[in-house]
């Protein structure tokens, strides 16, 4: 028993080095996606203090949008710039009819509040663009589809998807250019100064609805990348809501507040979770990918509350 | 004028602190139970018992547990379906177990195991609290959906996977398993209902439940007037999970007759907090309004479009719902964060003063 546990899964770790790099790769792109849903959070609670949890459906919605007009007979990038005005306007409503008026009520209330934007979004994309699974449409994106096999000298080979690398070139491509955003333009360092201090960047006159748009718009963003790299690897589906909870524990890894943080943490979970489900999910009959990322964040949760990156929590009396 | 105390004066303490102070409270409080004990059985189809008022009593006292949770405890909790599940699965290994033993009490039993793992789940609160804890109780709710699928013990090694609910009798009459009538599950879920609401209510204004708003207050100040977050917090997570355990062994037992994991998913820990909040938390009663408006209304809104001529299809209806839900989750949340307890909070301070506008 204990040497299926401890030493067992290392043996086959090293005797099928191809098997195992395979399982790496996977697991660093679940990590990419996880990574990119939680940034969708990061941001949002950054600038408002509000647990975004209808990031997971904002990313179903804006694939969801995609595909569905390409469907109706939209080309694939004309489509694509129809879907960032949908986000565009999404983002510009929320922040109207939902944010501001909660404003300043308790994290619980606007968590819900966004729990209940969750229902709407899924009624919504549902009613309009249908229920069942859609396949993404990445060929017309000019999105590379195949994959490429690399030979591990005679132990074997590995099998990358060219959308998968795709995807995290996209994901690496668009933490710089959030990067960028917030240091060198005048909008993200007022970004910046929302997070730091409300009061404080009211004062100095920064628009903070204004800059909750952008939040919402920039996540919708997000999400709509995510949705387009996820939709390409599986289909278009509403199953993806289940998967989005795993940015949880992501953000508890890598903090709340922290963009960095979000990636790092994103892959540790990636990471954990295949390589535990493969190596050590056989001894409990499988299947503990659904909640392993959980135990994970929770073990660190008891050592370092604040995460990776995260802010320290002071609290005062 | 309707709603005037004035007259009732109270001359010992224990008029004072009675559950029901008001005359018109307990006027009110005996029209609903004779409503619900005496007319609703007289009137009711069987298909309103089924589809509306079983549930609707199942949710009820599952949001009371978690309102217990997350209203008066102030420990937030995403993972009440799941301990809904394990109270549902305890139940029927017991009656597997103790075929002979009366189904009620099994079901009242089952909700301890629910109560042992909720205490073990609420460990981490004692280190961790808000938004981290829902991520620890997200953890409790996938773990425990996992073993409902995985470890077959649980269901007793049945080919489908789902536990399906034997037939009983209580005093000769068929209380649980396919051939019960509505009308018989119907009276064993209220009254379980209205027991441990009773229960409840009495053990919120005790010590115990007080040390509990002291927590919720403030952590540090309660602590430092001696009360023991330890216990405290524990506490709480068993109380709760013990109601949410009873109400996922009524589900099954007098409502669904079978159930598999996916009954007790993420899905139905959201919609217990969403009757919570809606409800009011930190209210009994508010429990009760929640569940109403979130079972409830969805049920009516599928009739509507039949009843009013439009003729659209099953699917449409379920996105409609969903929408109408979610907008008018946002909506109540805006016009009144404290949930329908407050609105009837505020309605009676409004019959109190009526014809006068103050």
């Amino acid at each position: 028993m204990l040497y299926d546990i401890f030493i067992d899964p290392f043996v086959q770790m090293v005797e099928m080095p191809d098997f195992f790099l395979q399982v790496l790769w996977e697991g660093f792109v679940a990590g990419i996606l996880y990574a990119l849903i939680a940034l969708g959070f990061v941001l949002i609670f950054k600038a408002s203090g509000v647990f975004n949890f209808a990031q997971g459906i904002m990313v179903v919605f804006a694939g969801l949008t995609l595909v569905g007009l390409h469907e109706n007979g939209v080309p694939a990038f004309l489509a694509l710039i129809m879907t960032i005005g949908v986000m565009g306007i999404l983002a510009y409503g929320i922040e109207r009819v939902v944010m501001r008026p909660l404003v300043n009520q308790p994290d619980i209330i606007l968590l819900m509040a966004t729990i209940g934007l969750t229902y709407f979004l899924i009624g919504f994309g549902e009613f309009v663009f249908g229920g069942e699974p859609k396949r993404m449409i990445a060929e017309e994106l000019g999105l590379p589809t195949g994959s490429t096999a690399f030979e591990m000298g005679e132990r074997g080979l590995v099998i990358l998807q060219h959308i998968d690398i795709a995807a995290a070139v996209i994901a690496i491509i668009m933490v710089s250019a959030l990067g960028v955003f917030f240091n060198k333009t005048r909008i993200g360092r007022a970004l910046r100064a929302v997070a730091d201090d409300h009061q404080a960047a009211l004062s100095v006159g920064i628009s903070l609805n204004q800059i909750w748009a952008i939040v919402w718009f920039a996540a919708g963003l997000v999400a709509l990348a995510t949705g387009i790299m996820w939709g390409a690897r599986s289909d278009v589906s509403f199953a993806l809501e289940i998967v989005a909870f795993k940015a949880l524990p992501v953000l508890i890894l890598g903090g709340f507040t922290s963009i960095p943080g979000a990636i790092i943490g994103g892959l540790i979970i990636g990471f954990g979770e295949k390589i535990g489900e493969i190596y050590w999910g056989g001894l409990v009959g499988g299947g503990i990918e659904s909640w392993l990322a959980y135990i994970i964040a929770l073990i660190f949760l008891l050592f370092r509350p604040q995460g990776l990156f995260g802010e320290k929590i002071i609290e005062r009396v | 004028m309707f709603y005037r105390e004035a007259g009732q004066f109270k001359t010992s303490y224990e008029a004072d602190q009675s559950l029901f102070p008001i005359r018109q409270d307990r006027i009110g409080l005996a029209v609903i139970l004779a409503l619900a004990f005496v007319v609703v059985p007289l009137t009711a189809n069987d298909f309103f018992l089924t589809s509306i008022m079983i549930p609707f009593l199942v949710f009820s006292l599952a949001a009371i547990g978690l309102n217990v949770l997350t209203g008066f405890a102030g420990q937030l909790s995403l993972g009440s379906g799941a301990f809904m599940g394990v109270g549902a699965y305890a139940a029927y290994k017991l009656t597997t177990i103790f075929p002979d033993v009366n189904v009620i009490l099994l079901v009242l039993i089952s909700g301890v195991f629910s109560a042992a793992i909720g205490a073990i789940f609420g460990l981490p609160s004692l280190r961790i609290k808000g938004l981290y804890l829902a991520v620890t109780t997200l953890a409790a709710q996938f773990f425990l959906e996992w073993c409902f699928i995985r470890i077959p013990w649980l269901y007793n090694y049945n080919a489908s996977g789902a536990i399906e609910i034997p037939k009983r009798e209580m005093f000769g009459v068929v209380i649980s398993g396919a051939e019960a009538t509505p009308l018989a599950r119907y009276f064993v879920v209220l009254a379980v209902t209205v027991g441990i609401a009773v229960l409840v209510a009495n053990l919120l204004r005790g010590r115990i439940g007080r040390s509990w708003m002291m927590i919720r207050d403030m952590d540090i100040a309660a602590e430092l007037m001696g009360i023991r977050p330890l216990q405290t917090k524990l506490m709480a997570f068993a109380v709760s999970s013990y109601i949410c355990g009873v109400a996922g062994a009524m589900m099954v037992f007098f409502w669904l007759n079978a159930a598999e994991p996916s009954s007790y998913s993420i899905t139905l820990s959201f919609q217990i907090l969403f009757m919570v909040i809606l409800g009011g938390l930190g209210s009994i009663s508010g429990s009760f309004m929640g569940a109403a408006f979130i079972w409830i209304l969805p049920v009516f809104l599928k009739f509507i479009p039949g009843a009013i001529g439009i003729e659209i299809g099953a699917e449409t209806v379920e996105h409609l719902t969903f929408m109408i839900v979610g907008g008018l989750i946002i909506f109540f949340l805006i016009v009144e964060p404290h949930g329908f307890a407050r609105l009837w909070q505020i309605g009676k301070q409004k019959l109190r003063v009526w014809p006068f506008p103050y």
